[in-house]
């Protein structure tokens, strides 16, 4: 059930991202996507409505990127209530640092081993 | 095209304007939101399958969901570089860019086209270029949640 779930939040969110590329008049580039998404989940799960749907929908709501911005906004409360107001500095880099390391050494990686096509 | 040049140019212009419209590609918006939605659920449940498969491994609840982002990274990121992902995105849209893959491929593919800018303001500074923004609003805002629930919780 979490899989039925999982795929139809996850395709549900990304319409959303489609619909705002296509049916918007000016020019909406993919930055403009992850960053209004990130700012978005990041938003929401500040008010306490990412989590429900994460509960809901599994990955279906973690792995578009307003899951990105739910994981920061989550990680500064974490950090809040084990070290104070060092926790608002330190939280939200700490719950999301594997993922930034990976993007970063991955994509170094990736960007010298490979030539871009044509 | 035939345009009238007897008649004012308000008119030729609008003219040229329709000959435009008339050829250009419209985007299909019922077709590439199929895709996207197909796309961006098959993505979500290949992540709901390593979730669940880093749960079953013993990793608790935030350890397997960065797990499952770091795998996803690294695929993404693999096929950009291959130039998979391009064909793909053709397609599917923001099936492959609102999910974690998008972020990867945004900071691969900046990064493979400055590799003759050098590795330092080429390479390293341009996977930033759009992993940039998105961490400054991310941060900022999740700073911002941070600061209030410690002030008022």
């Amino acid at each position: 059930m979490i899989f039925v779930m999982s795929f139809v939040v996850g395709g549900l969110i990304c319409v959303i991202g489609q619909l705002l590329m296509d049916l918007t008049s000016y020019k909406v580039t993919p930055a403009h996507i992850l960053v209004g998404f990130v700012t978005a989940g990041a938003i929401l799960s500040a008010f306490g409505l990412y989590q429900p749907l994460v509960e809901l929908a599994g990955a279906g709501a973690l792995v578009p990127l307003s899951g990105f911005g739910h994981t920061l906004t989550q990680g500064a409360i974490r950090g809040v209530e084990r070290d104070g107001l060092l926790g608002v500095f330190a939280g939200p880099l700490e719950a999301a640092a594997a993922g930034i390391t990976a993007a970063v050494v991955f994509g170094y990686f990736f960007a010298i081993l490979f030539r871009p096509k044509g | 095209m035939r345009v009238d040049f007897t008649k004012p140019a308000g008119m030729q212009r609008k003219q040229y304007r329709d000959f435009v419209d008339g050829i250009s590609p419209k985007p299909n918006v019922l077709v590439n939101v199929v895709w996207a939605f197909l796309v961006g659920g098959l993505i979500a449940t290949i992540g709901q399958g390593l979730l669940t498969l880093f749960l079953a491994l013993g990793l608790p609840v935030l350890e397997a969901g960065a797990m499952t982002a770091v795998v996803l990274i690294f695929s993404a990121a693999l096929l950009t570089g291959l130039g998979v992902f391009d064909d793909i995105a053709k397609y599917a849209g923001a099936g492959v860019i609102v999910p974690i893959t998008g972020f990867a491929n945004a900071m691969v593919a900046q990064a493979m086209e400055a590799r003759t800018e050098g590795l330092v303001l080429g390479v390293g500074a341009r996977l930033f270029t759009i992993a940039g923004p998105v961490l400054v609003f991310g941060l900022v805002v999740a700073w911002l949640a941070g600061l209030f629930y410690f002030l008022f919780r």
